[in-house]
């Protein structure tokens, strides 16, 4: 037995008594073992952190009155749904979110099927609507911000003078509609993204039945509204839930373009702002957990269905 | 074949021409709205090899003298500090991510532990927490422990944030890797980490490769955690790109070629591999 597992250990490499000591081990530790690091690491590094701002939640706590620190019991959400700013800022995260979510949904689809069939320059038409993606989140809020949205130079009044002459309107988009301008740019950089998980599903359906239908005299519509929306569903579940994860927490467009101005501020500007420039700390952390509560509520309700999926794939 | 299919081609020709018509239709749509997503972008290269006079005009103008002016200006401004931090940051912290999440892969799925569809939930949700949530404590502890404006406490909290995602792709990739040849190298005597480097990483390669990519991308975007836990010395791109721009003033030519240069590693890797990047966007589901 001995010189088996050293033999092993020749073969593999592995110094025999650790081998020995996994043979010792119960098989459920056993399996659990290369887990932990991982999951230590996660419960360590984001459950400790919201624990912390759960606590601080609770407390009067602002880093300009350090000495009045003290148990705020539930004042600081009292706060939150009672002050107008923090009110808008969940109506404006709930606004941005579905907005951006459903254009990049529907406008993600069209392009899926637009590209779902052969065409000349189909790689070079795919490649083209990737790159907003591709540009670092900052970067292309700034783009929008100064290139597209700028009232005296920027590409959109540029555009309306060259079209409409000299006397052509040259509208503040910021500052007159800073909901839309946000909306656009957000849905500019996820709309390639929805499109991908969607394209990879079309790409995914059994295209001998789609033909056999075809041959059967199916209509365009008939195939589409039949065959490839319930085969598509999961996809557009799992864009939409990742969707919305992501459109919820942004943070880097608003910041950018309007920096909260006019009522722009969505709840993780919000809290930024409570917590980086107001110093409020308990009044931040409230927020920050009302946010979390707002996610999870959403993310739960799809979430189980995003679950069927994975298995479904893993089969 | 073919001949079998000559006579109903033949029949439908009536429709051909309404389908070839059809069919131009959508390609010409299809251009359209690609140019349309792409000409913000398109723009963007534009106004960066123009002189900051010749950037900023109204009329825009399509056609104007090339100039490196932008260029010169970013790069003169020494970024090489922030984008070095970036690199490092992203690159550090996406070994240490698949580090991890490779042994805990294998844990969900071809050993699995009892509760793995637990653990695999508990990750989701854990993406599901935005960083605002947790942001006051993280600093907090960073100012407490000193580590503030330090970029290997942000690697670890870049780790942390993509953790989650990686174990969910690289599970379900290991889930598609046949159970006997798992058996035959324990037959052998490898052990788990023999197994998962020698027999497992080779033929789950693309999926590391793609969860790297992802994980790479995320850690050199984000700026939220950068901007509150980084100032002077750790600064990240991102940080350094909102910096720029307000310290510079407005310096149309300079933003767009600073944002151009920031982009370029997330642009160069999301084009070399994009069917990878469908994979990690949607965390392994889709392949």
């Amino acid at each position: 037995m001995t010189t088996e597992v050293a033999q092993d250990a020749v073969r593999t490499g592995a110094p025999p008594p650790a081998a020995r000591r996994e043979g010792g081990m119960s098989e459920k530790w056993r399996r659990r073992l290369p887990l932990l690091p991982a999951l230590i690491f996660v419960i360590v590094l984001t459950q400790l952190p919201f624990l912390g701002t759960l606590i601080v939640s609770f407390t009067d706590w602002n880093s300009y009155y350090p000495d009045d620190r003290g148990f705020a019991g539930l004042s600081n959400y009292a706060r939150i749904f009672t002050d107008v700013n923090a009110r808008s800022a969940v109506v404006v995260t709930i606004v941005l979110t579905v907005s951006v979510v459903l254009i990049c949904l529907v406008l993600g689809l069209v392009i899926a099927l637009l590209l779902d069939r052969r065409f000349p320059g189909r790689g070079v038409v795919r490649t083209m609507m990737i790159t907003p993606f591709l540009l670092v989140p900052i970067a292309a809020a700034l783009l929008w911000k100064h290139a597209l949205y700028n009232p005296e130079y920027g590409l959109l009044n540029g555009l309306l003078t060259v079209f409409l002459g000299n006397d052509a309107p040259q509208p503040d988009w910021v500052g007159s509609m800073p909901l839309p301008a946000l909306i656009a740019a957000i849905s500019w950089q996820w709309t390639p993204f929805m499109m991908l998980i969607l394209l990879a599903g079309l790409q995914s359906r059994p295209m001998d039945v789609v033909e056999a239908a075809r041959l059967d005299g199916a209509s365009n519509w008939q195939v589409f509204r039949h065959m490839t929306l319930p085969h598509l569903r999961p996809y557009i579940e799992l864009s939409v839930l990742l969707g919305t994860i992501y459109v919820v927490q942004n943070f880097d467009h608003v910041f950018t373009i309007t920096a909260g101005a006019t009522g722009s501020a969505n709840l993780p500007y919000f809290v930024y702002q409570t917590f980086y420039t107001a110093q409020d700390y308990g009044r931040a952390s409230a927020a920050g957990v009302v946010t979390v509560a707002g996610t999870l509520i959403v993310a739960m309700l799809a979430l189980r269905t995003v679950f069927t999926v994975f298995q479904e794939e893993s089969r | 074949m073919t001949i079998a299919l000559t006579p109903s081609s033949q029949r439908r020709t009536p429709f051909r021409d309404k389908a070839a018509r059809q069919g131009l239709g959508l390609t010409v749509l299809a251009w359209a709205i690609a140019l349309f997503f792409f000409i913000p972008f398109l723009w963007m290269v534009l106004v960066s090899f123009r002189s900051e006079t010749d950037a900023a005009t109204n009329p825009p103008q399509l056609f104007a003298p090339f100039s490196v002016e932008g260029y010169r200006n970013f790069f003169g401004a020494d970024p090489w500090g922030p984008l070095l931090n970036s690199a490092t940051a992203s690159g550090l912290s996406t070994a240490l991510v698949i580090l991890l999440a490779f042994p805990a892969a294998y844990a969900l799925s071809i050993r699995p532990v009892k509760k793995w569809q637990d653990v695999l939930f508990f990750m989701l949700s854990t993406k599901m927490l935005p960083i605002v949530a947790a942001i006051l404590p993280i600093y907090l502890f960073a100012q407490f422990s000193g580590l503030l404006d330090n970029i290997l406490l942000l690697t670890i909290f870049y780790t942390s944030m993509n953790l989650p995602i990686a174990i969910w792709m690289l599970r379900s990739f290991l889930a598609e890797v046949p159970g006997e040849m798992i058996e035959a190298a324990q037959l052998d005597g490898a052990n788990l980490g023999t197994t998962l480097r020698r027999v497992i990483a080779p033929v789950v390669m693309p999926g590391i490769a793609a969860a790297a990519l992802i994980c790479f991308i995320f850690s050199w975007n984000e700026l939220l955690l950068a901007r509150v836990l980084t100032s002077t010395v750790a600064q990240t791109a991102p940080v350094y790109l909102t910096g720029f721009v307000t310290s510079q003033g407005l310096f149309l030519a300079q933003v767009c070629a600073a944002s151009l240069v920031v982009s370029i590693p997330v642009l160069a890797a999301g084009f070399a591999a994009q069917d990878k990047l469908v994979q990690g966007l949607s965390m392994g589901a889709v392949k």
